[in-house]
């Protein structure tokens, strides 16, 4: 296992540059948005990744209301960190790429909107996790991802309808894409679940270990607590 | 044994006695409530036409603001004495004490609403031009909807550090499908643009699937740690 | 009675992020008896306490109270007094147990009224609870502690800021529950009160259950 790691690392970095060499150099320059869609390649697999993630924190938060195992918390807790990390840069470069092709920072799209919401869901999961007292935590967190994952298919609807009385610019959806393009797509996807991966393995082993040093310095403290008095 | 709801029925009636001999949360809800219509009506100065648009996100803002204060009362007087302990360790069921709690805060917010509508209405000369009657089934489903969300996330925050700052960051993400809802509703029946049939239905789905969902998990919650 | 014991625990730990407030409490309890858990603050009694009440999960260690792992099963058969007094402060004596009462299906007010006077009170007091004086509001958690006629008493600090009167009175109701069959198990720092009537003193430390007495032995704590 601990050979593993930097293996997977070194693969890990070796498909992030080729993908970055796809997205820059060999991918086609998209005829009417120009260089700025590179960052296409960016966005779209980062949506994917965080989405992947956000589901591990689901399967792994009602594994935990079930099995009460603290290895699977660790696990929600790192898929929820690196998602939040991953949904931010689909919510930065969402704008940066809509401004120049749309003219607009910001639209009410469903897929920018549905984002937007798991992003607040799940900052707020983080909140109640550096918040609530340490035995609870899990609980409270794992019942949070559950109720949060009820709300999806509701704001999904709700957005869709929304859209359907107030008539929004019409964004990306339709027409085909170049398999040169969507192969450099798949890479950088790739290349971004491998790098999400391993940063969330590297996240579970220290949270693995910070419990275990939380659970021995208790042990200590109270020891010596006692042998003072 | 213990009937559920003989316990949910008891402790309905005992929040409501607490209630009427210390009147903490209603009387801050109130003037809380009032600040917060008077405080939007400076910031928003709209034309008739207009107010019927932006009203049905006023009043549902007002209305959620207010509710959160409500909300933030409710466990609190449990944890004096640490009275929720006793519940704890008594047979009774988890669920009888959340639907009470749910029913007492209904009653709170709703009493709340209809103190604070008619301020909305003097204020911003409102008048529906669509079917004026279905704006009751949007009120109460959306309290409904505010407030069994409230109830179980207040449950929640209390057992965090920062207790009544949670409550809100914790809810608001969740409710946003119902807000939008809500809104959107209030301003179809305001403005007769629209039929609000589909937020009515959606708002009723909502419901029913986080009152379900609440059910499903207050027990983990109350008896968490 | 039966041979095994009523409440066993084996290798208990709780732990508290980065403090454990119980580190391998190993014990068991017989039915009938009074027992006296003594120790310093921050010793675990209190823990120990809201384990076996079912309030607060272990971090390890199994607990069996009554034969049951599941202590939701036999929550009917417990009564827990905390060192807060879980009353409601705004509600006279009579209503606050009135409503407990209802959380154990218990309907009628005989039961409350006999619970009251079995603590010294008078049930038509209607003063509200916030504003009785500290050893009364004591014994009037003691009285909710008592209402659904448990097999066993959990009890934190029960004499704490009672009055010596009042507390040797209490100690002494403590032993006629202990005679009538009822286990008991009282946290306090006051053991001198229980020397009559305690079956047994528990003694902990650190988080550990350090030894066991028959008789109380003051000076052997240190």
């Amino acid at each position: 296992m601990k050979r593993a790691f930097p293996i997977f690392a070194i693969l890990t970095a070796g498909l992030l540059s080729y993908g970055l060499y796809g997205a820059l150099i060999q991918a086609p320059t998209e005829q009417t948005m120009g260089d700025v869609q590179r960052i296409f390649y960016y966005h779209v697999p980062s949506a994917w990744t965080a989405f992947c993630l956000f589901f591990v924190n689901l399967v792994a938060s009602i594994v935990y209301l079930v099995r009460r195992s603290p290895k699977v918390d660790a696990l929600a807790l790192a898929s929820a960190e690196v998602g939040v990390v991953f949904c931010t840069v689909v919510l930065v470069t969402g704008p940066i790429w809509a401004r120049p092709v749309w003219g607009i920072w910001w639209t009410w799209d469903l897929r920018l909107t549905l984002t937007l919401v798991l992003w607040l869901i799940y900052v707020s999961y983080l909140m109640l996790r550096r918040f609530s007292s340490s035995g609870q935590t899990p609980v409270m967190a794992a019942v949070l991802a559950a109720l949060g994952a009820l709300d999806v298919p509701l704001v999904y609807f709700s957005i869709w309808f929304f859209r359907t009385q107030h008539p929004q610019p019409v964004i990306g959806g339709g027409g085909s894409i170049d398999p040169r393009m969507l192969h450099v797509l798949l890479m950088n996807w790739l290349a971004f679940m491998c790098f999400a991966a391993l940063v969330c393995w590297s996240r579970y082993r220290l949270e693995i270990l910070r419990r275990q040093v939380e659970e021995t310095q208790a042990l200590e403290s109270l020891l010596a607590g006692g042998s003072s008095r | 044994m213990n009937s559920p709801p003989g316990v949910t029925r008891a402790t309905l009636v005992k929040d409501l006695r607490l209630e009427w001999r210390s009147k903490d949360a209603i009387n801050s809800m109130l003037f809380f409530a009032l600040l917060v219509v008077v405080i939007f009506s400076f910031s928003f100065d709209p034309t008739a036409e207009e107010s019927r648009r932006i009203a049905g996100g006023l009043v549902w803002v007002a209305f959620l603001f207010a509710a959160v204060v409500a909300l933030n009362q409710t466990w609190a007087r449990e944890l004096r004495n640490q009275v929720l302990d006793a519940y704890r360790v008594s047979p009774a069921r988890a669920n009888s004490l959340f639907l009470a709690k749910v029913t007492g805060n209904f009653i709170f917010v709703s009493v709340l609403e209809a103190l604070m509508t008619p301020l909305f209405v003097v204020f911003y000369n409102l008048r529906a031009i669509g079917p004026a009657y279905q704006l009751l089934f949007v009120a109460v489903l959306g309290t409904w909807a505010l407030v069994v969300n409230g109830t179980f996330f207040a449950a929640m925050s209390i057992r965090t550090r920062s207790r009544e700052i949670m409550l809100p960051l914790l809810l608001f993400p969740i409710t946003i499908p119902a807000l939008l809802a809500m809104v959107e509703a209030t301003s179809s029946i305001l403005t007769g643009e629209f039929s609000a049939r589909f937020w009515i239905v959606l708002l009723a789905v909502y419901d029913v699937v986080f009152t379900t969902g609440c059910l499903l998990f207050f027990e983990i919650v109350l008896h968490g740690e | 009675m039966t041979d095994s014991p009523i409440i066993a625990v084996n290798g208990l730990v709780k732990q508290f992020g980065r403090f454990a407030a119980l580190r391998g409490v190993t014990a068991s309890f017989e039915a009938g008896r009074l027992y006296a858990i003594l120790g310093d603050n921050g010793a675990g009694k209190t823990t120990l306490l809201r384990v076996l009440a079912g309030l607060t999960p272990a971090t390890r260690g199994s607990i069996a109270v009554l034969g049951a792992t599941n202590l939701r099963e036999v929550c009917a058969h417990l009564g827990y007094m905390a060192h807060p007094s879980l009353l409601y402060d705004e509600m006279s004596g009579m209503e606050n147990l009135r409503y407990f009462a209802r959380l154990y299906g218990i309907q009628d007010d005989a039961r409350c009224q006999a619970v009251i006077r079995s603590v010294n009170l008078d049930p038509s007091l209607a003063l509200p609870v916030g504003q009785y004086s500290q050893g009364m509001r004591q014994r009037m958690s003691l009285a909710r502690a008592l209402l659904n006629d448990p097999r066993i008493l959990l009890l934190d600090e029960p004499f704490s800021n009672v009055d010596v009167r009042s507390a040797r009175e209490m100690a002494g109701l403590l032993g006629q529950l202990r005679d009538s069959g009822k286990t008991i198990l009282v946290v306090t720092h006051q053991a001198a009160l229980l020397r009559e009537v305690a079956d047994e003193f528990v003694w902990m430390e650190a988080g550990q259950i350090v030894s066991r007495t028959r008789e109380f032995q003051p000076e052997e704590a240190k």
